[in-house]
């Protein structure tokens, strides 16, 4: 059956670290075929990390999904191809950039660009829709293209099988059957190309893995959650938020969580807030323009000392912007919403271990200062997947800071710390809480020289509790570094990967899972280094002016993107030696 | 008047002499008594304007938040401590302009919550601007030469979208008014009490003799459960019928049609326990 050509210049040998690409129209299954992917070479003890980018359309347009397969962990995007499986016309010159002569291309004659005529690389076309209508229907091709993939990757078969099995239960046997014939056609195929003495992928196995566990950045928000007692949560339907939305609905009934979809974002915040005030744990998800909805609310929580989670899924603006894309450009609009003046925490996880742990955190903390807690995430974190150590639960704890109220309970006792006991309604003390300034006991108040000062100092004297709680910056590489390059949130693993493969003895990293408050040891770090930059997926730089305006320390090396897409660690690699060379 | 478990002794109360808003606290009070509705069951939650004030002037668990928002905060409440009783109280200009989008969604809910909507046609709190129920021609220092815009028909709109209570009263009957108020708290769903009512410093048009000749009452023998009586009632313009104009009381309320509550279990969301084991073993377990 060898009907398929190979047009390759010479041969290619990848080991231990292969990046695959898929592309094609949405609606053409490539998400099924990375479902597939992934959950077999994990079974197969491989680390794999994936990362998808797609257009904000339903059907057609062009979407792709990179693969890492790997002997060791891998967690960052990567521009470098070396296997791209092309599904629809267009793809190729999309991703033309990233083509190299050691990239091989395998795809369908009917898909590939004429621009491939002048790229130099290695291509092998194979008519997949013949081959699957061999079984009777062209559905059958995602399962020859995952065959081809993990032949290639020596994927033992049997985890294919039951992958089908599983996934496919509910449609019968003839259709568990035709799959598992189309991937054995997939194994074919990538035998032959072995055989052929042309390709040779080889990845190591990772013992480590079999103990571990796949989830993207969304589940991990939405376990998160979970485990910090949230039991309330109300939005509106918004990329890239939605994900966490639809994560507690599906689980709303076995762990007691009450789902309900508002008519807007303005409704879905006053709800988290009412929800919080009755004594559950609301939680609010929402992204760029819903969240601009949502900031008279986050005023309303800053005056009435209660406790709010945001999640807030970063995607590209103004306005509807990017939908589908990924930035750092909200930075400011959760730093400075909500009219007046009033303490918040911002987190902002940069891989989903921390967005697992911070969320969990966010509603010990909410509770705890009764403030507003955001969890600052990305479309590029959210959708990233990746194979990790399972969260240790026995850490985990859900601290109660609710108090059973007396006959005298007031809500805004003026105490040293600055918290009031915060009481709920069902208790002996009536809980009164208003949008004014108010006195102790909840009441409209305009006594200007007391209660108002009062009340204003006893809010920020939570500020000063909150700093001694901070999660500090993380240090990775030489503690004398002369250069420090400073990031946050989800560029964590793409500068700690590219700055490992700089392999320079004197530049470290400091990465901030909390920007705000900012915590004071940030001078010292950067004042400790000769050289100072700043990497940021944004277009003003806006933790660098945070910083700048708390230490009056300027970064004068600033790596802005804001093209929609996240940087690559290639790309990150070169703009840093481009700055350390320049310099010397 | 005798002592009442609500009143707040001392308060001064910032609304004017004359306001209809005593009557309507009042009246509030007195049935939430006689209904033995204890302190520490109930939570009034409010808007902004000079009816969202009105819990600070009793002695009782609230929130007087946003302009607006009183309705998805009532929501919440009930939904994760079914166990309290909700009444939301605002002004029209908070429950049908700002708060509009919500008003139509609490009836959809059918959020478990008694919404009492002091109507005086007028705004109080930011001096006597146009309301939503303002009446065209009605002159304000903003509507210069008269309202152009029609008034918001809330008893039309609430029948329209089957509202499982639906009652008008007015400031001016406090007898009628507490008979209303305590068939609403008695009712299980959203009830919706528009409480016509004077104001007696912004609206020189709409004053309690202005009232007293357009209200009625309905008879007796009026069935509120027919829907299409119930909307030739709500769209009459040159009179007001007073009393429970439209019901449905087949419809589930909220909290009840919630997974959570589903299957009989109603012990609030805020009692129980999260169980930590069971999110190891459903999302945290290698396969």
């Amino acid at each position: 059956m060898n009907n398929y050509s190979v047009f390759m210049s010479g041969k290619v040998i990848k080991e231990n670290d292969i990046s695959i690409v898929l592309c094609g129209a949405a609606g053409l299954g490539i998400q099924t075929v990375e479902h597939l992917l992934t959950k077999v070479l994990k079974a197969s003890e491989y680390n794999i990390f994936a990362t998808k980018e797609y257009m904000s359309r339903v059907r057609g347009g062009l979407n792709s999904t990179e693969i890492r397969v790997s002997n060791h962990k891998v967690r960052a995007f990567l521009d470098r191809i070396d296997l791209f499986f092309v599904f629809s016309k267009g793809a190729i010159k999309r991703h033309q950039k990233r083509i190299s002569k050691d990239t091989v291309i395998i795809g369908e004659t009917k898909n590939l660009d004429e621009c491939l005529e002048q790229i130099e690389c290695q291509v092998v076309e194979i008519p997949l829709t013949e081959e699957a209508l061999k079984l009777g229907s062209k559905v059958y091709t995602n399962s020859i293209a995952a065959g081809i993939i993990a032949g290639l990757l020596e994927v033992e078969i049997i985890h294919i099988d039951e992958y089908f099995k599983e996934r496919f239960a509910a449609k019968g046997k003839e259709i568990i059957k035709k799959n598992c014939e189309a991937a054995r056609i997939g194994y074919k195929i990538a035998n032959d190309l072995e055989d052929s003495g042309r390709l040779d992928f080889r990845v190591h196995k990772d013992s480590s893995v079999k103990d571990e566990i796949l989830l993207n950045g969304t589940q991990a928000v939405g376990i998160g959650a979970l485990a910090g007692g949230c039991n309330f949560v109300c939005a509106y339907p918004m990329s890239p938020s939605t994900g966490v939305f639809t994560f507690l609905a599906q689980n709303q009934k076995e762990f007691d969580v009450i789902v309900e979809q508002a008519e807007d974002e303005i409704a879905a915040i006053n709800a988290v807030y009412g929800s919080w005030y009755a004594g559950a744990r609301g939680l609010a998800t929402t992204s760029g323009g819903g969240f601009a909805l949502m900031v008279e609310g986050i005023s309303l929580a800053g005056v009435t000392e209660m406790p709010l989670v945001i999640h807030l899924a970063q995607r590209p603006g103004p306005a509807t912007g990017l939908p589908t894309r990924t930035e750092q450009g909200d930075l400011n609009l959760a730093l400075f919403s909500g009219h007046g003046e009033f303490p918040r925490i911002i987190l902002t996880p940069g891989n989903i271990e921390q967005a697992f742990s911070l969320t969990q955190k966010a509603f010990n903390l909410a509770d705890k200062y009764q403030i507003p807690v955001f969890v600052l995430t990305d479309q590029y974190l959210l959708t990233n997947f990746y194979n990790l150590k399972p969260f240790d639960m026995k850490k985990v704890k859900i601290e109660n800071y609710i108090v059973e109220t007396d006959s005298d309970y007031k809500r805004y006792k003026i105490t040293e710390s600055g918290i009031s006991p915060r009481g709920i309604p069902g208790g002996k003390g009536l809980v009164a809480v208003d949008s004014h300034e108010h006195d102790e006991e909840g009441h409209i108040s305009e006594d200007l020289d007391y209660m108002r000062v009062e009340m204003m100092n006893k809010r920020f004297r939570k500020e000063e509790l909150i700093k001694e709680e901070m999660i500090p910056p993380e240090l990775i590489g030489p503690k004398d570094y002369k250069t420090l390059i400073v990031c946050w949130g989800s560029n964590y693993d793409l500068v700690k990967e590219a700055v490992e493969k700089l392999n320079k003895k004197d530049v470290a990293t400091l990465h901030y899972q909390q920007v705000y408050p900012l915590h004071p040891n940030t001078a010292g770090f950067l004042n400790a280094a000769e050289r100072l930059i700043i990497i940021e997926n944004n277009y003003t730089c806006q933790f660098g002016s945070l910083i700048q305006a708390q230490t009056c320390i300027q970064f004068d090396n600033r790596i802005l993107k804001y093209t929609g897409m996240p940087f690559s660690v290639e790309e990150l690699v070169e703009k840093i030696s481009t700055i350390i060379v320049e310099e010397k | 008047m005798t002592k009442n478990v609500y009143d707040y002794e001392g308060v001064e109360i910032h609304w004017c002499p004359g306001c209809g808003n005593f009557a309507i606290m009042d009246s509030l009070k007195q049935v939430l008594v006689e209904l033995k509705i204890t302190q520490q069951e109930l939570a009034i939650i409010t808007g902004i304007g000079q009816a969202a004030k009105t819990p600070h002037f009793m002695t009782v668990n609230f929130i007087n938040g946003l302009h607006g928002r009183a309705l998805p905060v009532a929501m919440a409440v009930k939904a994760v401590n079914p166990e309290l009783t909700v009444v939301a109280i605002s002004g029209d200009g908070c429950m049908y302009s700002e708060g509009g989008n919500h008003f139509t969604h609490a009836i959809r809910r059918n959020i478990n919550v008694t919404t009492l909507i002091h109507n005086n046609l007028v705004y109080g709190l930011t001096k006597g601007q146009a309301s939503p129920t303002s009446q065209i021609g009605f002159k304000t220092s903003v509507q210069v030469n008269g309202v152009i815009n029609k008034p918001f028909n809330p008893i039309a709109a609430a029948v329209s979208q089957n509202a499982s209570f639906v009652a008008r009263a007015f400031a001016g009957d406090k007898e009628h008014l507490k008979s209303i108020i305590k068939q609403a708290l008695q009712h299980k769903g959203f009830a919706i009490v528009d409480v016509l009512q004077p104001c007696v410093s912004f609206n020189k048009v709409n004053t309690y003799q202005w009232f007293k000749e357009r209200i009625y009452y309905l008879e007796e023998d009026y069935k509120p459960t027919d829907r299409i009586e119930a909307f030739k009632k709500a769209i009459e313009t040159d009179k007001y019928a007073l009393g429970i104009i439209y019901k449905n009381p087949t419809e589930l309320p909220f909290e009840e049609k919630l997974d959570v509550y589903k299957d009989g279990n109603l012990q609030p969301i805020i009692k129980r326990k999260r169980d930590l084991t069971k999110i190891s073993k459903k999302f945290l377990t290698p396969l």
